[in-house]
């Protein structure tokens, strides 16, 4: 392992330890300001589509890729939909990468 | 009555529905890690000692893409700080447990056994003894099935080294939605979306990843306000029920 690795994996588990840990150890009833618990209830949807969204849109990091040649775009709004209708996690994956490695197979 | 290992082996049943969803998760993350050029021990012991699924996909994915270690670390703590509301949740019926229980406790409490362990506390037909060890069941379950996964897409990687060009990135991005979709429940969620998406494509040139940052900022903002601006004209109460 790389020095490199050493300190990501180091510093991912104790930042990640630490937050789910800090209240236990602290051990008192926690009642977080109500704006700081209703913000936290964004975070998730708001850090994962600014991962998504790039990464349909501009693949590779090349520019904009608004074409139908994108796969990752055409794959992308394919699990879109297929979530919306089946609020299914596997459904959404499965399906949405089979059309992926389709489109990318017909492409080719 | 039940005894420790009764309630234990409830824990882990109660959670296989949430093992069969991480185990497509687990595996591609190990081919992924493998393919972005993490080592076989890193990728193992990722899994082993960090335990946090969404994190450990952004961080190869960000590695991949060749992002600096801070930029790796902030957006770790931005991706699991979802985990302390979990962890305020819990505390009620964990405090009086020894540090002992405590410590494990935390380091295995992932969204999905948060789920499952949750409910059960709240079941007051329950049985109320050991359920600490239900508790234990469920992250048992959760860590020897993500690992397992972690080491069957590791192998796999390693076996097939052509896999970096296969595209396999793209099933992140449909892991991924498939996790944000079903939370577009609400007009603040969609709004918080749509402002994260629109700000992460405006701010992508920007350096160090800087671009993801702003834009989880600017969608959990736009997210608050929409609830609030929606609260206080009567048309939402509490931005959390109405579906859109």
């Amino acid at each position: 392992m790389s020095l490199f690795e050493i300190a990501l994996i180091g510093g991912m588990a104790l930042i990640t330890f630490g937050i789910r840990y800090g209240l236990f150890a602290v051990g008192h009833r926690v009642r977080f300001n109500p704006l700081v618990s209703r913000a936290l209830t964004y975070v998730p949807v708001a850090v994962l589509t600014a991962i998504i969204v790039p990464a349909m849109l501009m693949p590779g990091d090349g520019g904009m890729q608004l074409s139908w040649h994108n796969a990752y775009l055409v794959g992308g709004l394919a699990a879109i939909v297929i979530a919306a209708l089946s609020r299914n996690l596997l459904a959404t994956i499965f399906g949405s990468m089979l059309l992926f490695f389709l489109w990318r197979w017909l492409l080719a | 009555m039940p005894t420790p290992l009764k309630a234990f082996a409830c824990g882990a049943r109660d959670t296989l529905p949430m093992l069969l969803g991480a185990l497509p998760f687990g595996i591609i993350f190990g081919t992924l890690a493998i393919a972005s050029g993490l080592s076989m021990p890193a990728t193992l012991l990722m899994s082993a000692l960090v335990f946090a699924g969404s994190a450990q996909f952004i961080a190869v994915s960000l590695v991949a893409s060749g992002a600096g270690l801070l930029v790796i670390l902030v957006t770790t703590l931005i991706v699991n700080l979802r985990h302390m509301l979990y962890s305020a949740s819990m505390l009620p019926y964990v405090r009086d447990l020894p540090q002992r229980w405590k410590v494990p406790l935390a380091f295995w409490l992932t969204d999905e056994t948060f789920a499952v362990v949750h409910r059960h506390y709240l079941d007051a037909s329950a049985p109320t003894e050991h359920k600490h060890w239900y508790f234990l069941g469920s992250c048992i379950a959760m860590y020897s099935n993500w690992f397992a996964c972690t080491l069957i897409g590791a192998l796999l990687g390693s076996s097939l080294p052509g896999m970096a060009g296969w595209g396999l990135d793209f099933a992140m991005v449909a892991t991924f939605i498939g996790i944000v979709v079903p939370l577009l429940r609400t007009r603040p969620m969609l709004l918080s979306a749509v402002v994260a998406g629109a700000v992460a494509l405006a701010a992508h040139a920007l350096p160090y990843k800087l671009g993801l940052m702003l834009a989880a900022l600017a969608g959990v903002c736009a997210g608050v306000l929409a609830e609030r601006w929606g609260a206080e004209s009567g048309k939402l109460t509490g931005g959390v029920d109405e579906p859109v």
